[in-house]
């Protein structure tokens, strides 16, 4: 069932049904596709990954913020251990690099040595202070004023969209079934126990329902009449740089936490640029994706106090994400008090990504005490072929690739030197859209942002899904990229003047082959 | 490398097949240099102009108006009736100090390229929407202007009904009237500075004569819409060029075309050394356009950014010719040397040569010009301050050390941007040189950093004035040329400024 839609009124027995398709239901998918059930992940947008788990910092944080005793303060140090096996298992670019909270001033190193104490208890793992001296020699980048440092060694960075998409293959791989396009309309009760989850395409039938639905986790529940928590986003903008910016940083830097969030972090991303972010404001809009002037301001005067040679002028990129934060102070995760067989993985902000491997272990804890059936499968595979990167290669593996595969000769994105086969690979892995692509393929994340590769890539993704070009979509419905085929605006308007360019075919380059079209420079257009 | 791959070689390997490489390739070969091979990524030459349908190329070069793919086509086939060749569909992802080229293509897989010189004629890339940061969503229906003018023009297809664009180069200039003509309404061309940053010719002709208003000194302050773009907010900026809050205004579009600047695409020279310029984005040359490694040579977009086409040829001709000095040179050194076969000369090995018998084999070059070169530095490797710029450098840096593959170690003197000038092209000047595009006169092209009216153009050396040439309006879109007689010029260390003052 890999990749296909469900057609209309299609009815699909499942075990388990788990809505939303981001880290967190991904990693829940994976986990239960150890054992023997019939798994459906079910997302509305049209690939995994397009949520908050695709725009956040990347950051899989030591544990050292969370008060003891909370969910995020165990789940996020224990899925902070598990990363190195499950970014090794499913090929994830993953790094421990460190993470480095810096004090600015005396007053500011109590709050440190709280921080040293809670993340003890919490059992983060070599914890340390350092000095102002300690803490230069460690990153010279660091701003003078820095006077002491907390540093944590498991602190590391990752690939968030990669793997929330290695966790989706690896459960389909493992006989899970992913159903993308699909948003969840209504859940059916049958004697305050869940029977079935539907979408607009589909029924699925099933005991098990697992609320992993990010931002809209609250309504989700509605669905089923329980109306027990409320979800309350909170956005963050963050700013990406240029790589020839090189590394300013080693670890992540954090400044000491603000009363909602951990602050305005300077990031070393797991692909070589720094990212700085992100900002932490309350918004009613669940769709609220907006970046802004006074958030791009906020980033980079509490980025620069820290490292101050971090500079807007070497952006190439922004976005922002929505932390879904709610009603209550942690994660929700809990089977429903409503309706049996639901289980809520609600509220899961940051230190989410981090916890995620974690969450998943717990939610399997959670169904087999609430009554699934479990038996191991035998078969399972935990591990996920790596994606060939081209521009990782040597010489020598890059000519023998291209001498295998003459796709792999076709360089699609010239920043990132991605080719053509990595590109139709992706699309065969579940790229759907031009964001899709990017992605996973790093096609148009470079400097240019796609300038060069967006014409090449919209064409493969046609020919691969077999739609015509016009149909393309940046990251699904509602957002194509060139709606109208050539011409199309001036047959549907004769009336508008056709004015005086000489033209020649589309892409010919004939010396004598200009066709002349009018004359020149007539009257200005006539515009309706 | 390695051993992987392909091998082959070639006396001149031209990077990129734009109308900058097409010209390297033609006068290389007239020239005399061997094999000639052009280097293109794309499916075909031409470089940007098979999608700039537009007439407005070769009225200096041919003296005749023709369309972006006709200009191409005349040096396709001038390329072709030299003995040119061409890869195609082959990108370039390496090249060496020691003149090697790696580039990869689906028909001929990796393959390795020993050169006698190299020329880059790369062209530039566009600046993206994220460089700006501008406040708001990020829905499809935004482009940079190059790019739509692809997909319009080559993939042939439409891209909205109503668009803004922000920024006035020439590339969104030619776009407004390009979208205008396919049916799209163009609602503004929004342009931060208060002054257009196009050629005055296409601010008329792309604009006025279709009533399409131009907001100078404003800017786009917030993008709108979540899956396709709904409309922006456009507002006057203050002297900080920061948006005027209670001044926007809302226009509703589902096109946004972003014209705001180019920037030479010099990743592969970056990352093989060669020395850029700061103001230009592109490597330092000498008038005979070469870099500062020895052998490579550069030309076009890659160098700084042109306006016209025209200056792009002339550029791409002179690096050409030189390229094919350069490579007669390493040949004659290079079976001089009695290595068979080998054609690439390492850069230690060349400048060891040339420390050592530097004005012999200038002679010896076959074909490559008998000028009188005058040894400096302290031997080889060294690296006289006056060839980077920045005194210190410490000796064995390897580049720019003043050798030349076309004619061992020679003097190079500087050429500075003064007042009101941004950049300068070439930067440094062969002393005593008479090639330089034009035997006795040596062409310097600048651009001035603010727009101006009733001025001189000034050229000087050592508190004398060499040249003062008058303008009665000077602006940063559109490219200045001087022309100096060489045996003005000032010999030793000498450094040439050229400044842009008021009458
Ligand atoms: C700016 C920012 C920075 C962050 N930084 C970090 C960090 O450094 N480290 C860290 O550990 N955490 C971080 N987080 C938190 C982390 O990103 C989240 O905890 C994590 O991504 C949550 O994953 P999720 O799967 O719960 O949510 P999501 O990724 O939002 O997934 C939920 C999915 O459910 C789908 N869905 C919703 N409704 C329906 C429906 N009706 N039917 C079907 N599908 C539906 C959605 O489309 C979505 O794909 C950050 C968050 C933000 C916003
Ligand atoms: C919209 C527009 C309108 C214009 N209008 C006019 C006009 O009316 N009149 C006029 O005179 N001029 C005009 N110009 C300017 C003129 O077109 C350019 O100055 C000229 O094309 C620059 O030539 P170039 O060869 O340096 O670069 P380009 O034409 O950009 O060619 C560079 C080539 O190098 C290739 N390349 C780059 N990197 C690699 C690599 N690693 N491996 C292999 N190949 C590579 C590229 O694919 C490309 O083909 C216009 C330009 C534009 C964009």
């Amino acid at each position: 069932m890999q990749g296909t839609r469900a057609t209309q009124s299609m009815t699909v027995k499942a075990d388990v049904a788990i809505i939303g398709a981001g880290v967190v239901g991904a990693a829940i998918a994976r986990e239960l596709a150890r054992y023997d059930l019939r798994v459906v992940l079910i997302e509305r947008e049209v690939e995994a990954a397009f949520g908050t788990s695709k725009a956040n910092s990347g950051v899989v944080h030591a544990g050292f913020h969370s008060t003891p005793g909370t969910l995020k303060a165990s789940l996020c140090v224990q899925g902070n251990a598990m990363f190195d096996d499950i970014a090794g298992e499913l090929s994830v670019p993953f790094r421990r690099n460190g993470s480095l909270m810096v004090a600015m001033s005396t007053d500011e190193v109590g709050v440190l040595r709280e921080h040293f104490e809670q993340g003890r208890r919490n059992g983060v793992p070599g914890l340390r202070l350092l000095d102002a001296d300690e803490a230069r020699k460690s990153e010279p980048g660091l701003a003078p004023e820095v006077v002491a440092a907390l540093y944590a060694p498991t602190g590391g960075v990752v690939c968030p969209f990669q793997l929330t998409f290695a966790l989706v293959e690896n459960a389909v791989a493992n006989g899970g079934a992913f159903m993308a396009g699909s948003p969840v309309t209504s859940i059916h009760l049958r004697d305050g126990r869940v029977a079935a989850v539907e979408t607009p395409e589909a029924i699925i039938e099933t005991a098990w329902v697992v609320n992993a639905a990010g931002l809209f986790a609250d309504r989700i529940a509605a669905m089923a009449g329980d109306e027990s928590f409320e979800i309350r986003p909170r956005k963050g903008e963050e700013y990406l740089l240029d790589k020839r910016v090189g590394s300013l940083v080693r670890s992540t830097v954090f400044p000491v936490p603000t009363a909602v969030s951990k602050g305005i972090l300077v990031i070393p991303t797991v692909d070589g640029n720094i990212m700085v972010g992100p900002t932490a404001e309350d918004t009613r809009d669940r769709l609220d994706l907006t970046t802004t002037r006074a958030g791009f301001e906020a980033v980079f005067a509490a980025a620069r106090r820290m490292v101050p040679s971090v500079s807007p002028r070497d952006i190439i990129a922004s976005f922002a994400g929505l932390r879904a934060a709610c009603s209550e102070d942690d994660f929700i995760i809990r089977p429903s008090r409503v309706a049996r067989g639901l289980v809520h993985v609600a509220g899961i902000e940051s230190p989410g990504l981090t916890a995620a491997p974690a969450i998943a272990r717990m939610v399997a804890e959670i169904l087999r005490e609430e009554g699934l059936k479990m038996r191991a499968r035998r078969a399972f595979n935990p591990v996920r072929p790596a994606p060939v990167r081209f521009a990782h290669l040597s010489r020598a593996q890059q000519a023998r690739l291209v001498a295998s595969d003459p796709a792999f000769g076709r360089i699609v994105c010239r920043c990132e030197t991605v080719t053509e086969a990595e590109v139709v690979d992706a699309i065969r892995r579940g790229a759907r859209t031009v964001d899709g692509v990017k992605l996973r393929t790093r096609a148009g994340m470079g400097r240019c942002q796609g300038g060069f590769c967006l014409p090449r890539v919209m064409k493969i993704l046609s020919r691969e899904l077999g739609i015509p070009v016009e149909h393309v979509t940046k990251r699904g419905p509602g957002s194509v990229i060139a709606p109208y085929p050539a011409k199309a605006l001036l047959r549907e308007s004769e009336t508008r003047s056709t004015g005086g360019e000489r033209e020649v075919p589309a892409g010919t380059m004939a010396e004598s082959g200009a066709r002349v079209r009018a004359g020149f420079r007539t009257a200005p257009a006539a515009r309706g | 490398m390695e051993s992987a791959g392909r091998h082959t070689h070639a006396d001149v390997v031209v990077i990129g097949g734009g109308p900058a490489g097409l010209a390297a390739a033609v006068a290389a070969r007239r020239a005399g240099a061997g094999r000639v091979v052009i280097v293109e990524r794309d499916v075909r030459l031409g470089g940007i102009l098979p999608q700039c349908i537009h007439a407005g190329f070769g009225v200096k070069w041919f003296g005749e108006e023709l369309t972006g793919p006709e200009y191409a086509g005349r040096f396709v086939k001038q390329a072709a009736d030299a003995g040119a060749e061409s890869m195609l569909e082959t990108m370039v992802l390496e090249i060496t100090r020691d003149l090697r080229v790696v580039a990869v293509s689906p028909r001929d897989g990796l393959v390795m390229v020993e050169c006698g010189a190299i020329v880059l004629a790369m062209g530039c890339r566009e600046r993206p929407r994220g460089a700006l940061a501008i406040p708001g969503t990020r829905p499809a229906g935004i482009f940079t202007a190059g790019t739509a003018q692809r997909l319009v023009n080559i993939e042939g297809v439409v891209l909205g009904r109503r668009a803004v664009i922000l920024g006035s180069g020439d590339v969104g200039l030619i776009m407004a009237r390009r979208l205008t003509l396919e049916g799209v309404k163009v609602e503004a061309v929004v342009e931060i500075m208060s002054y257009a940053g196009g050629l005055a010719r296409n601010i008329q002709q792309c604009l006025r004569d279709f009533d399409i208003p131009l907001y100078l000194g404003h800017t786009v302050s917030r993008v709108h819409g979540r899956d396709r773009l709904e409309g922006v907010s456009v507002a006057p900026v203050d002297d900080r060029r920061a948006p005027i809050p209670d001044k926007e205004w809302f226009i509703p579009c589902d096109t946004l075309l972003l014209s705001v600047g180019l920037i030479p695409e010099n990743e592969l020279s970056a990352a093989c050394g060669i020395e850029l310029d700061p103001a230009t984005g592109g490597p330092i040359v000498t008038d005979e356009m070469e870099t500062s490694v020895p052998g490579i040579f550069a030309c076009g977009n890659v160098v700084h950014v042109h306006d016209l086409v025209d200056h792009v040829t002339e550029d791409g001709m002179v690096a050409g010719e030189a390229a094919a000095a350069a490579a007669a040179a390493a040949l004659a050194s290079a079976s001089g040397a009695a290595t068979a076969g080998a054609i690439a000369v390492t850069t230690a090995a060349a400048g060891a040569m040339a420390g050592a018998e530097g004005g012999a084999r200038a002679k010896g070059g076959a074909g490559a010009g008998t000028r009188t070169t005058t040894m400096t530095g302290t031997g080889a490797g060294a690296r006289p301050a006056h060839y980077s710029g920045r005194a210190g450098v410490p000796a064995g840096e390897g580049n720019g050390d003043g050798t030349s593959r076309i004619s061992g170690t020679r003097t190079l003197g500087e050429i500075r941007p003064g007042s009101n000038v941004r950049y300068v092209v070439p930067q440094r000047f062969v002393q005593g040189g008479e090639r330089g595009g034009g035997g006795r006169t040596l062409t310097i092209s600048l651009r001035p950093s603010e727009p101006a009216e009733n001025v001189v153009v000034e050229v000087s050396a050592a508190g004398k004035v060499l040249r003062r040439q008058r303008k009665e309006k000077v602006r940063p879109g559109e490219m200045l040329q001087v022309n100096i007689d060489r045996r003005t010029l000032p010999s030793g260390d000498g450094v040439v400024t050229v400044s842009i003052v008021s009458r």
